[in-house]
């Protein structure tokens, strides 16, 4: 801009009559960085140079898949749904919100003893509530209803399976996010002093377990069922049944039946009840998807392997010699 | 710390002192200061706005508060805010930006708790965020000039105290309307003020104006009349009068007012005795003057117009898209809306899930889907990047930085680097498709060497003159490798000006010319200034190039009749050369004196050259010489007229003799005739002439007149003399006419001494000076003749106009006026015949007055000068009546040599698609053969040129050929239509090449709103665009016309530096696209609305959410928009067509842009979906399973860009690890300390527990593989299917450096081979080493070249006073990039 008034020139044409002054060298420095010459990795994407990167990935991917899908397999589950819709569901008669507390037992059997089962209990429900409705929606709506689980071994006496309550939230919660209210010696129902169940509880907060290390805010069902879930259906851990330490299953195959306690009304809006026994693995719960879906892309990444081989087998020289123009 | 505390009490100082201050800021606009180069004779100022200047004195100190008192005093302040309202206003400013304003809707909505979705604090966050950046950046270039300005303002100058009856040292703020100012040679004037005194005995003062339009000619100023007889420096004390002159405006070249003495006397005032503030007192002592205009009224600072905003095509299209996300989002959020709407029905009277509200009224599905509305927007807002403006800036900043500091825009001789004064416009710069270029000093070097004239109808090629050109560049290569090389005008260009007179006399040039064509009369290339500035800045200070003139043999021989011995009368029969010779000597005259030359002798800078000790001498021999002429010519009037060049004997005497009867007594003599033989001898039009033969025949002359020459007395004298013209052409025409002997001794404002050869110095009264302007296109000065006494009107100027003047009708009979038209003809062959050369033609022509005539005139320009309204009208009209009744002496041809390495930039330029279109005020046939010369034309080229006299004739041919184009170019079908318009068709690679040549009257008609459509589809079709004899306005029009009807980035040469290497710093277009995977991830959200009942819902936390976007992913674009880079400078360099891709903006087009958000929905698709099915039925909660989502579209997007980016050096791998690291470690920080932050659910420990569960891994690996496959596959198909030629000219970069070469020979051999057929490319190797590949080194040359027009600014201009390109350039320059 020829016309602007430059004050700096101004400034610089200052020192009068100093011909030759000292003028600083404004020369940029020479530098890869300044100079953009930095040493630069420049991917070029042509068939030929990311052909390896495809079969790596196939070759990675699809051992991983079926180890995925194995261990999934090796899950094993089982469902019962409780919910009662069914006229002939021995919990039929608890859909009627009158009969409360509503026990009904579902006989089932176990084909194969289960190794190291934990059991779950999955309030099949089409949709969520919303989670960040004011005072505790959430903890409002918590499952409450409770299953207990017999081997009859005899028909006379039932073996109740001893289901474990604690170990089910994770460490972080029970021992660091969820607080009773202060004061270790003061029975919990003192420190709760004050405050109402919510609406939809059957007992206070500080009833939910006798064990005072379980109870109040964290009662580790409570805890469990305040992480939220993500999904409208989604499963909730119950209680786990622990491996003894003998050499008999953990549950041996024979007939079983669950008593159920029925508070948790979901025919309302459609919503299902399961219990689901299943192992664990490492990988949690059974789900085929990650170890399929891995075995897809592996496959589909080789097979891409072997077309780019075509393609640069055949186009190997476009891209470094000059025969095609612009 | 004291520094913002002054800061502070300054602007304390303004806000309570300088409260009116503000009135007198003008808006500083530059539409006012274009407008007032064409139409400031339109807007004359009110005679009621006139400011009255009193003397800041005792005496005056009523009158002078009651006028002088308000005027503003010399303080500036540029800056725009003041600390106090430093936050309000920029908040105001920068809400300005629609996309703030968006945010400030979303900030404000949160705050409503219907539909609050955040912490109503968390959504400022971003906002503040960036408000806060922006602020600081303004508030620091705010900083910066408020600190110049202090600088500026604590500037010292000698400033007359009343109290101390002394000059005494002031700061330039505490300057006043009406304060005396006294200065020295070399200091900065610091503000507007009339001139009353200097130390020069003429009363001149000269000064270098460079900081105020870049010319670093000096001009001249003059005492106000009356003042300069005065033999001691003007008393303030005594000063009585008044000054009246027009109010404050940023006419650089127009002052009115008058100066009015005590006893009402009054004086005119110009321009010519305005010292502008800004500028710098050159060679002169000491000047005085007092102060009429100060500060912000000065013209100086009236004309600061600031940086203007350019919008960069960029931002335009990054704005479309920003509407096209919002557009998006609203639709998604209606989804949304509409979800939950339907949700809430279902469930209405479940009141286990529609909560009720506090008072046991529940909402209706439509109020709640209204509301979700509202929730989804602020949920989605980060659609809409706000980082994104906040990134384009930081990108611009960085791209400057690297222009900047690019080492190839560094001019070693002028110490400077380009400088990029409107940020936003880098990335255009990579996309340029028309180029606009004057002629002058951009394409030329605006150096100007006298090549030919023509005197008396004889042609003077200088053969000898062309052969030194020739070995000047010879020399100069040699010296190519010695960058310390003084050379001539360089050095003089460097910063520290030295005093005065920079001309370096001798030494080699130490520049380089690679390039000269050959086979014609004249060498075009350089052999000057290898890093010369494209315009050229030395236009005063002439190189040994332009000084040195070996005068034509021929013409010498003519002079040597010219002997003092000639001037006493030898015998009675002197034989008649006579005419032509009286037109020589008129001819040589004319050209010394018919200027404004300043002359000046190195290392003397301030004395004035032999004025007074020849003063009166030559009178008396004069007066002599004259009687006895007046004797020789009434005999020689019966003498035979028989011209020949070789006369023996003189005619001199006669000479000056029928100077005084002109014409009258004289037959034409015959230098037709010899024309004649002389023509036919050399064909006109040919490269050559007849010069060669001419020469050869004369060799053994040359060797003895040259040394004669030497032998002369006073061309010691004469060689040291320095000339300083405003206009290079004046200077090489003084240069030209001293080599014969002719030279310009001095001059002032009274009177112009010659040395003229054999006659001794002769002393011309100079009466007037009618100097240049481009409506009149000539200048004459007004002599009064030594010898003849009489008043002699020497003009020059354009041909065309001085062909119109000439006189019609001779008084002295029909034999002269037949002679003269036989002069004419002959002359225009000879002007036609130069212009063919490209040559700058001139014409010299005289006119004599008689007294009465003069007297007459002189009453009437009288009047003229002294009114202040109107005077220029009236000037011009008083001119046009001097300037008539001429007759012709002859014509020059100059040449205005072409820059170091145009033709190859020209031709690189082509090669990169872009467009060339030249504008010049030259004559057409100039005009082409300069776009010949500098390859802007090829040879094959099928030219069209539109001259036409009419509208329809013009609508005509441009039909015409339109339709011959259409049928030898079968253009596509969107090109015919008319949206052909708005994607003009790119030049065809192959094929026709196609030129348009239109001149000044027919582009009127065709730039007619009829008429554009057609002349623009006329012009998108060829590729070179000769526009001639363009006035300023139309230029500006042009590109206007073409930047706004084919809506192309169009870039006028004042911009410089458009090269090709830009491209490197030009991708900004990726640098967003990278941004667009921010998409990918708010539809990640969008997505799980679909599994949470529209219930607005975020899986993510909303630290988290508002964090990705400002912290995790801004980092690497930034880094990736500033430093991409595709391919090396060097194959850049050498492949100027891949500029091409640049220039469609492919990288950022439209389709890119939905081709990206298709990628994107993909990629959401995939991220949601995979972790979706892989914790489906699983007991994840919330958090847990928005955690690997958003983990995985970090890597998706970091990756995304790994893919999309060319180059990648370790401070990409830097930022993006660091990004990731970020991102973990914050996940993890934050994981472990937000306990109870954000009830019920909250992220409390999940990224630790995920960093211990291998699905986490496997899922997040998952995704990304999936996510980037496809683009991943399309790449890399492309890369190998169809590479372009970016892809391809990276993989030369690859190569080891010779076989690079080999490679890239290849490439350029297999071009040309295509075009022939395609199967001989096995023979492309053998072929290629014949063919040369064109230096690169010169095209950086031109890099370095054009480098300057970018430190000038956007805005390049050095143009001279002559040349009336002057303001055109400007225009231009402006109009190109801008958008306002």
């Amino acid at each position: 801009m020829a016309m602007n008034y430059n004050a700096k020139d101004e400034v610089d044409g200052g020192p009068p009559c100093a011909p030759g002054g000292t003028a600083k060298n404004r020369r940029p420095d020479n530098t890869a960085f300044k100079q953009q010459r930095l040493p630069a990795w420049q991917p070029i994407l042509t068939a030929g140079t990311v052909l390896p990167t495809f079969f790596i990935i196939g070759l990675i991917f699809i051992p991983i898949g079926i180890g995925i899908f194995v261990t999934s397999n090796n899950i094993r589950e089982i469902e019962i749904d409780y919910t009662g819709t069914d006229p002939a569901s021995p919990c039929n008669k608890c859909l009627s919100p009158n009969v409360t507390p509503c026990i009904c037992t579902i006989n089932f059997t176990l084909e194969q003893s289960f190794e190291n089962p934990s059991k779950e209990c999955e309030p099949y429900r089409r949709n969520e509530d919303k989670p960040i409705a004011p005072c505790g929606a959430i903890a409002n709506s918590m499952f409450n209803d409770t299953l207990d689980l017999f081997l009859v071994g005899n028909e006379s006496d039932p073996t109740p399976i001893p289901l474990k309550k604690k170990g089910i939230a994770w460490w972080t919660d029970k021992n660091v996010k969820f607080r009773n209210p202060p004061g270790a010696d003061i029975p919990l129902e003192e420190r709760f002093k004050g405050t109402t169940k919510p609406v939809n509880w059957v007992k206070p907060v500080y009833m939910l377990d006798p064990d005072e290390d379980n109870s109040g805010f964290i009662n580790e069902d409570f805890i469990v069922w305040m992480r939220t879930a993500a999904l409208p259906t989604f499963r909730k851990l119950y209680r786990l049944i622990e491996r003894k330490n003998d050499l008999h299953p953990t549950l041996p195959a024979g007939r079983y039946y669950l008593n159920i306690t029925y508070n948790y009304p979901v025919h309302s809006f459609d919503g299902r009840k399961r219990m689901i026994l299943s192992t664990i693995s490492w990988m949690g719960g059974k789900n085929p998807f990650l170890g399929i879906a891995y075995i897809a892309i592996g496959s589909i990444s080789f097979l891409l392997g072997v077309v780019l081989l075509v393609i640069n087998h055949k186009y190997r020289n476009s891209s470094n010699t000059a025969d095609i123009t612009i | 710390m004291t520094e913002p505390l002054r800061w502070a009490g300054y602007h304390w100082q303004r806000l309570t002192g300088g409260a009116n201050r503000d009135n007198h800021e003008r808006p500083y606009s530059y539409s006012s200061l274009l407008a007032c180069r064409g139409k400031s004779s339109q807007t004359p100022t009110l005679a009621g706005k006139h400011r009255v200047v009193v003397p800041h004195l005792q005496p005056f100190k009523d009158e002078y508060e009651k006028f002088s008192g308000t005027y503003v005093n010399n303080r500036i302040r540029t800056t725009k805010y003041t600390l106090l309202n430093f936050v309000p206003r920029n908040l105001f400013e920068q809400f300005h930006r629609v996309a703030n304003l968006y945010f400030l809707f979303l900030v404000v909505l949160n705050w409503v708790p219907l539909v609050e979705a955040f912490q109503k604090e968390i959504t400022m966050l971003p906002l503040v965020a960036v408000l806060t950046i922006i602020a600081i950046k303004d508030g620091l270039e705010d900083y910066r000039k408020y600190k110049l300005d202090k600088q500026i303002n604590n500037l010292v100058t000698k400033v007359y105290s009343r109290k101390e009856k002394k000059y005494v040292d002031r700061c330039w703020k505490d300057v006043t309307v009406g304060d005396f100012i006294r200065l020295s040679c070399n200091e900065v004037i610091p503000a507007d003020m009339v001139l009353l005194f200097s130390t020069d005995p003429d009363g001149i003062c000269h000064i270098e104006t460079s900081g105020l339009d870049g010319e670093s000619n000096l001009k001249q100023r003059q005492v106000v009349r009356g003042y300069t007889e005065q033999d001691s420096e003007v008393d303030p004390e005594k000063f009585s009068s008044r000054i009246e002159c027009e109010s404050p405006n940023n006419d650089l070249n127009r002052f009115r007012g008058f100066l009015e003495h005590s006893n009402k006397e009054r004086v005119g005032l110009s321009k010519e005795n305005l010292l502008l503030r800004g500028c710098t007192i050159r060679n002169t002592e000491a000047v005085m003057g007092i102060v009429v205009y100060a500060g912000h009224e000065t013209k100086a600072m009236l004309n600061n117009s600031g940086p203007r905003y350019k919008r960069s095509n960029l931002e335009r299209r990054a704005n479309t898209d920003v509407l096209c996300c919002v557009l998006l989002l609203v639709i998604m959020c209606l989804t949304g809306a509409l979800g939950h709407g339907i949700w809430l029905s279902r469930y209405e009277n479940i009141p286990f899930f529609n909560i009720p509200e506090p008072d046991g009224h529940v909402i209706s599905p439509v109020l709640g889907g209204f509301y979700m509305f509202w929730t989804m927007i602020i949920l989605l807002q980060v659609l809409i990047p706000i980082s994104l403006y906040v990134s384009i800036e930081i990108v611009k900043l960085g791209q400057i930085y690297f222009i900047q500091s690019d080492v190839d825009f560094y001019n070693e001789k002028m110490d400077s680097t380009v400088q990029c004064r409107a940020l936003n416009i880098t990335e255009d710069l990579g996309q340029i498709q028309y180029l606009f270029s004057d002629k002058t000093g951009t394409l030329t070097e605006n150096k100007m060497v006298f090549r030919r004239c023509s005197v008396a109808g004889f042609d003077y090629c200088h053969e000898e003159n062309a052969k030194r050109l020739e070995s000047y560049q010879e020399a100069a290569s040699e010296d190519e490798d010695s960058p310390d090389t003084p050379s001539g005008s360089l050095s003089n260009m460097a910063k520290p000006r030295a005093p005065s007179c920079r001309m370096v006399r001798s030494g080699p040039l130490g520049s380089i010319s690679s390039n000269h064509l050959t086979g014609s009369c004249f060498a075009l290339g350089s052999g000057e200034g290898a890093s010369e500035v494209p315009h050229s800045r030395q236009a005063a200070f002439s190189s040994p190039m332009e000084t040195d003139v070996v005068p034509d043999t021929r013409l010498l021989d003519k002079f040597s009749q010219i002997t003092p011995q000639l001037f006493t009368p030898l015998d009675e029969t002197i034989p008649d050369p006579l005419l032509e010779t009286l037109y020589i000597i008129d001819f040589f005259i004319a050209l010394a004196i018919c200027n404004t030359v300043v002359v000046s002798a190195p290392n003397q800078p301030r004395q004035k050259i032999g004025l007074s000790s020849l003063h009166g001498m030559p009178i008396k021999s004069l007066e002599e010489i004259k009687s006895l002429f007046q004797r020789l010519s009434v005999r020689r009037s019966s003498s035979p007229s028989l011209a020949s060049g070789k006369e023996p004997s003189s005619g001199v005497p006669n000479a000056f003799v029928s100077r005084l009867s002109l014409f009258s007594r004289m037959k034409p003599a015959s230098p037709v005739e010899e024309e004649m033989s002389q023509t036919s001898k050399s064909p006109q039009g040919s490269g050559n002439s007849a010069c060669p033969i001419e020469t050869e025949k004369q060799d053994g002359n040359v060797g003895v007149t040259n040394g004669k020459v030497e032998s002369l007395p006073g061309q010691p004298l004469a060689s040291s003399l320095c000339y300083e013209a405003e206009s290079p052409d004046e200077a090489a025409l003084v240069y030209a006419a001293r080599a014969y002997q002719c030279t310009l001794q001095s001059r002032t404002p009274e009177q112009v001494m010659v040395d003229f050869a054999a006659l001794g110095p002769l002393t011309f009264q100079l009466l007037h000076i009618l100097p240049f302007d481009s409506v009149r296109k000539r200048m004459s000065v007004v002599v009064r003749h030594p010898i003849s006494n009489q008043v002699v009107v020497y003009t020059k100027g354009a041909d065309s106009v001085i062909m119109e003047l000439l006189s019609v009708a001779s008084p002295d009979g029909p034999g002269l006026e037949k002679q003269q038209t036989m002069l004419r003809e002959k002359t225009q062959q000879h002007l036609d015949a130069y212009t063919k050369r490209g040559l700058r033609t001139l014409c010299v022509a005289k006119r004599v007055m008689s007294d009465t005539e003069y007297a007459e005139w002189l009453r009437n320009h009288f009047l003229a000068e002294t009114s202040i309204d109107n005077r220029e009208e009236l000037l011009l009209e008083s001119a046009m009546r001097l300037e008539n009744k001429l007759t012709l002496l002859g014509a020059t041809g100059i040449e205005d040599r072409l820059q170091e390495g145009v033709p190859e930039s020209i031709e690189a330029l082509h090669k990169a698609g872009i467009k060339i279109w030249m504008l010049t005020g030259d004559k057409q046939e100039t005009a082409v053969n300069i776009a010949y010369a500098c390859k802007l034309l090829e040879p094959d080229d099928k030219l069209f040129i539109l001259n036409t006299e009419s509208k329809d004739a013009c609508e005509m041919l441009m039909d015409t050929i339109l339709k011959e184009l259409q049928k030898k170019n079968p253009a596509s079908p969107e090109q015919a239509s008319s949206e052909a318009l708005h994607q003009p068709p790119a030049p065809p690679d192959s094929g026709l090449r196609a030129g348009l040549i239109i001149n000044g009257r027919t582009l009127e008609f065709a730039l007619q709103e009829s008429l554009q459509r057609q002349f623009l589809e006329l012009a998108a079709r060829c590729h070179a665009v000769v526009c001639c004899r363009a006035t300023p306005l139309q230029k500006s029009e042009v590109v206007k016309l073409v930047r706004s009807h084919l809506r192309v980035m169009t870039l006028a040469i004042g911009d410089g530096a458009n090269d090709v290497s830009m491209i490197q710093v030009a991708d900004v277009g990726i640098g967003i696209s990278g941004q667009e995977g921010m998409q990918a991830y708010v539809n990640l959200l969008f997505w799980y609305q679909f599994f949470c009942g529209f219930s607005g819902t975020s899986m993510t936390d909303y630290w988290v959410l508002i964090f990705f976007n400002l912290l995790f992913t801004s980092a690497p674009p930034v880094i990736y928009g500033v430093l991409e880079k595709d391919v090396s400078a060097e194959t850049l360099m050498r492949l100027p067509e891949l500029y091409r891709n640049g220039q469609k903006s492919e990288a950022y087009l439209p389709l890119t842009f939905w081709i990206t958000l298709l990628d994107a929905f993909y990629q959401s698709l995939v991220c949601f979906f995979v972790p979706y099915y892989t914790y489906q039925g699983s007991d994840i909660d919330i958090f847990t399973f928005g955690n690997p989502l958003n983990t995985a579209a970090l890597f998706i997007i970091l990756l995304h860009l790994v893919i999309e980016s060319k180059s990648l050096t370790w401070i990409h791998m830097l930022v993006i690890v660091g990004s990731i690291l970020f991102y973990f470690f914050f996940a993890l920080v934050f994981g472990a300390m937000c306990v109870t932050c954000n009830p019920p659910s909250n992220p409390y420990w999940i990224m630790q527990e995920h960093m211990l569960d291998p699905v986490f891994y496997l899922v997040c690996v998952l995704t990304t593989c999936v996510a980037l496959l496809p683009r991943f596959i399309y790449r890399v198909l492309q890369g190998s299917l169809f590479p372009s030629p970016i892809l391809r000219a990276k993989h030369f970069d690859r190569l080891p450096a010779e076989e690079r070469t080999e490679a890239l020979k290849k490439w350029k051999e297999a071009g040309k081979m295509d075009q022939l057929t395609s199967k001989y490319s096995d023979h492309s190797a053998v072929k290629s080493e014949r063919i040369p590949i064109s230096d690169p080194s010169a095209v950086f040359a031109v890099m370095s070249a054009t480098s300057c027009a970018v430190e000038q600014g956007n805005l390049s201009v050095c143009e001279t006073a002559l040349d009336s390109d002057y303001s055109e350039n400007k225009a231009s320059g402006m109009a190109g990039p801008s958008k306002d």
